[in-house]
């Protein structure tokens, strides 16, 4: 099927893709390191005792020791894997 | 602009698999519109909804990439995601469960899918006439925003935004004969 588009159409459906807050696309490209980071973390809790009680006692301040920024997401992920692992 | 701007999706997946981080800033970067528009505007979440959505879905589709069997069938698998994500997030709003909530009430997706349409015919058109098309209605700037930004006499404006629309449509219209439109 052919679509006609007169100005007012376009102007419409352009509109309609408008850009997602900066902040939150910047979030979703740096996942590939977020998710490095991420196994990172639960490998070493895996293999170093000490390291996974600091995290079951206190994650944030734990992370924030070994110099990691955490959001909500990245923290809820990591006590997931931990309660898994 | 990365070397995988103008690439297809199918080399942008390969890309990606094979742990390009440009391939993956692009994918993100192509279809951030897209699924903020399917949260916001197809469903109309309230904000918070929204950003755990978008934020969801581009960490299940970096996860599951693997899985996607046709390379080229990454938009429709991205539109799958994102639906099923935005009706898991009023599910849990109502405290129901999710296969109890259906589409019903969503805003029509078909524009969206129209509306990507339209901007990957805008890829096609001069950095120019995509920035200033851009500015004027995605980004709601003024006349004289643009002016000042671009350093553009703003008299000139409506009438770039006017030729940078024609443009547009011949695009459009132009893909439509390709793809074999028959007027009907």
């Amino acid at each position: 099927m052919t679509r006609l588009y007169d100005e007012e159409r376009l102007g419409v459906l352009l509109r309609i893709l408008r850009p997602a807050p900066r902040g939150w696309v910047e979030a979703a490209q740096e996942l590939p390191a977020a998710r490095r980071a991420l196994d990172e973390i639960v490998s070493r809790a895996e293999a170093d005792l000490a390291f996974r009680a600091a995290l079951v006692a206190d994650l944030e301040q734990a992370l924030a020791a070994e110099g990691y920024e955490p959001d909500r997401r990245f923290l809820s992920e990591i006590r997931a894997r931990l309660g898994e692992s | 602009m990365s070397r995988f701007s103008d690439a297809t999706d199918a080399a942008l997946v390969r890309g990606c698999r094979a742990g390009d981080q440009e391939a993956w800033n692009e994918l993100v970067e192509r279809y951030s519109r897209y699924v903020y528009a399917i949260a916001a505007r197809g469903f109309r979440l309230s904000d918070d909804d929204v950003e755990d959505v978008f934020q969801d879905v581009f960490t299940r589709v970096y996860t599951r990439l693997d899985s996607l069997r046709d390379e080229s069938a990454l938009r429709p698998w991205i539109a799958q995601l994102t639906r099923r994500r935005c009706l898991d997030a009023i599910a849990a709003r109502r405290d129901v469960p999710a296969e109890d909530v259906t589409e019903e009430g969503s805003t029509d997706l078909s524009e969206v899918e129209e509306a990507f349409d339209v901007r990957e015919a805008l890829g096609g058109l001069s950095a120019n006439c995509q920035d200033i098309l851009d500015r004027f209605f995605t980004r709601d700037q003024s006349y004289k925003t643009i002016a000042d930004e671009l350093e553009i006499p703003s008299g000139t404006i409506a009438s770039r935004i006017a030729r940078c629309l024609g443009r547009l449509r011949e695009q459009l219209e132009g893909r439509n004969s390709a793809d074999g439109g028959s007027g009907d």
